[in-house]
């Protein structure tokens, strides 16, 4: 079975849903609107012409800067290209998170010997949710916990929803674009106090390569 | 009796715990009720590092991953990025990675295998795989210069191609000539020669390796019927690699969804029946052979067809330091690739390899930009320690000590 008769079996499977098929069909990924994701993978894993038994893997994104680069080199006149990067401003989160952030599920089905990528955005509201897939597949557990860890997504209904990869009492989502690469504290030993506290960190952010969009990739 | 419940704190440092392991559990005596892993401690923050360097800067990272399988962590990243520059390597260097995958599979299982075995009581193997890790460690000194983080794949196929020589011991006042000279009796030839020596003598120590365990009555009576897992469970829990195959659940990648040169290989994939931790170290161990095999059939191919390892292509590979002394074009390509590095055009695009713990997938995400937008690692052991409260309930707290050994976790992957 070819690429293209898995979309139209996932199309016909699933005619009830506003679905989406992005990417060429080799790394096929279908978008679905968060609502119906309980729905949708009800009917992929047990759906015996889809039979998604597995899921592999749950990645957040977070879209605040795609596509902005820390040096436009377009320009280029006669006086040259611009000499210095600019300094990498962190934007101001929106409070409402109108397609800022999206989960990637990366589905297997080994009857089939096929993969599929979900893709769905997350509420706008704040903290931006998504359903919990884990009651469906057991494996989302550990990764929608790193998942709300390290990007701050929601999963409504898991059973357990706490930090996974971060200290004790770490405040923030370190994986979110508005966040650091430094981070926000250091640990530090306090000769005065006589043990280890916590400070602001005392680096500043500084692109060691900027960051460089070339769209064209036209060079052949 | 819940009055009666013991609650007891298992590492992070602990001999046992494999690396940096907390586990919260409640016991009824002997008898663990409740188990909750604490991850987290080895934690670096790997993927928001790799947002902020160019493509090949990251691939000493991955090594870092799974530090007992490294070429094996950086193969899904090389993939990863290849897929979505659509460049495919020469059949040479798909060859030489296919090898030291395997030999990265050697590494890994021989490392399991002693720890598992000192875990559970089994000293003498310890040392015994060990002995063996040695020469597969000089295989990496040998082609890429470092023992462990080599960041020998590259986009378009790894550095440099296999050596003519071994590296050899050398006489000093402590070691005489004529030891030396037992040292270097499989060094005289090139790398290809001395993996070969090695893929020789290895079934039979892995036959000395069985003889001291799988018919061992205490070997036994630690592994059989311990963390069994069906395999409907396995899936479900997203188990891969040798943890699904010791389930009875026939899923090779290499088999099932062949990269590199697997499809032309011939091999075996071992499953278990019972899915416990004894069905496990069964199918590991055939693995080992298996893989064996493996080595020689590309030590074969390798010699009868040299030829280049990386591409063609100054956009993504390094040109030749020769060519740079007089050619102006091959100077401005290598300066702009080792400042700036290349532009990946836009998209998204998961890879994954049977890593020797499971399915080692890393999902790439790309703006169009010299480093990457979003990359995650999907680690094998991650999921696979998961399940760890679901494997041990119910079963005896030393029985905890099989079943960490028989996930075969490396925190490395797990808290990236």
């Amino acid at each position: 079975m070819d690429k293209n008769s898995n979309i139209d079996i996932i199309n016909n499977k699933l005619t009830k849903f506003n679905l989406a098929f992005l990417n060429n069909e080799q790394n096929l990924i279908l978008q679905i609107n968060q609502a119906e994701l309980i729905n949708v993978c009800k009917i992929l894993k047990t759906d015996s012409d889809l039979d998604y038994s597995m899921l592999i893997d749950v990645c957040a994104v977070d879209y605040l800067t795609y596509g902005e680069a820390d040096w436009t080199t377009n320009d280029a006149t006669n006086s040259g290209y611009s000499r210095a990067v600019k300094q990498t401003i962190i934007p101001e989160a929106d409070e409402t998170f109108t397609n800022r952030f999206a989960v990637f599920y990366q589905l297997l089905s080994l009857s089939y010997n096929k993969r599929l990528t979900l893709k769905v955005f997350t509420t706008e509201s704040n903290p931006p949710s998504v359903p919990s897939i884990n009651k469906i597949w057991n494996s989302a557990n550990w990764f929608e916990r790193e998942a709300f860890d390290l990007m701050g997504i929601h999963f409504k209904g898991h059973p357990d929803l706490r930090r996974i990869l971060t200290d004790y009492g770490f405040i923030g989502h370190p994986f979110r674009k508005d966040f650091p690469t430094n981070g926000n504290l250091e640990v530090v030993y306090d000769e005065d106090e006589e043990r280890v506290i916590y400070q602001p960190v005392s680096i500043s952010t500084r692109p060691s390569v900027p960051k460089v969009i070339r769209d064209k990739n036209d060079r052949k | 009796m819940t009055e009666s419940n013991l609650t007891l704190n298992f590492g992070p440092q602990h001999p046992a715990a494999h690396g940096v392991l907390r586990l919260i559990m409640e016991l009824d005596g002997e008898v663990v009720k409740n188990l909750d892993p604490h991850i987290g401690l080895l934690h670096r923050g790997t993927e928001k590092l790799a947002e902020i360097k160019p493509y090949n800067h990251s691939i000493g990272y991955m090594d870092r991953m799974d530090y007992v399988s490294m070429m094996c962590c950086e193969h899904p990243y090389v993939l990863a990025i290849e897929n979505l520059l659509d460049i495919t390597p020469p059949r040479r260097a798909q060859y030489i990675r296919v090898m030291f995958d395997e030999i990265t599979r050697l590494m890994n299982h021989l490392l399991w295998l002693g720890c598992h075995g000192l875990d559970i009581g089994a000293m003498a193997l310890f040392l015994y795989c060990f002995r063996e890790r040695e020469d597969l460690y000089d295989c990496y000194e040998a082609v890429s210069g470092a023992r462990m983080h080599a960041t020998y794949y590259r986009p378009g196929g790894v550095y440099r191609d296999l050596p003519e020589q071994m590296p050899k011991y050398q006489a000093n006042r402590y070691i005489s000539e004529k030891k030396v000279k037992r040292l270097n009796y499989n060094r005289e030839g090139s790398l290809l020669d001395f993996i070969e020596d090695f893929t020789d003598r290895f079934p039979s120590l892995v036959d000395e390796y069985e003889t001291l365990l799988t018919d061992n009555r205490i070997w036994k009576q630690r592994t059989v019927d311990i963390g069994v897992v069906t395999p409907e469970r396995a899936k479900d829990l997203g188990f891969t690699g040798p943890m699904l195959r010791g389930s009875g659940v026939e899923w090779d990648l290499r088999r099932k969804q062949p990269y590199e040169v697997y499809e032309e290989l011939d091999f075996l994939i071992p499953i278990g029946l019972n899915g416990d931790c004894y069905d496990r170290y069964l199918v590991r161990v055939e693995e080992m052979r298996q893989s064996n095999n493996i080595i020689q059939q590309c030590i074969q191919w390798l010699r009868d067809n040299p030829g280049p390892v990386i591409i063609d292509d100054n956009r993504y590979a390094s040109p030749k330091r020769s060519d740079m002394k007089h050619d102006m074009e091959s100077l401005i390509y290598h300066f702009k690739l080792f400042t700036e590095g290349y532009s990946v055009p836009k998209g998204e695009v998961y890879s994954a390899i049977e890593h020797p713990k499971g399915e080692f997938g890393v999902f790439l995400m790309s703006d169009g930009a010299n480093m990457p937008y979003r990359m995650k690692v999907r680690p094998p052991s991650f999921a696979h320690l998961a399940a760890i409260d679901e494997m041990s309930k119910g079963h005896m707290l030393a029985d905890v000590v099989s079943i960490i050994g028989t996930l075969d976790i490396v925190f490395g992957e797990i808290d990236r």
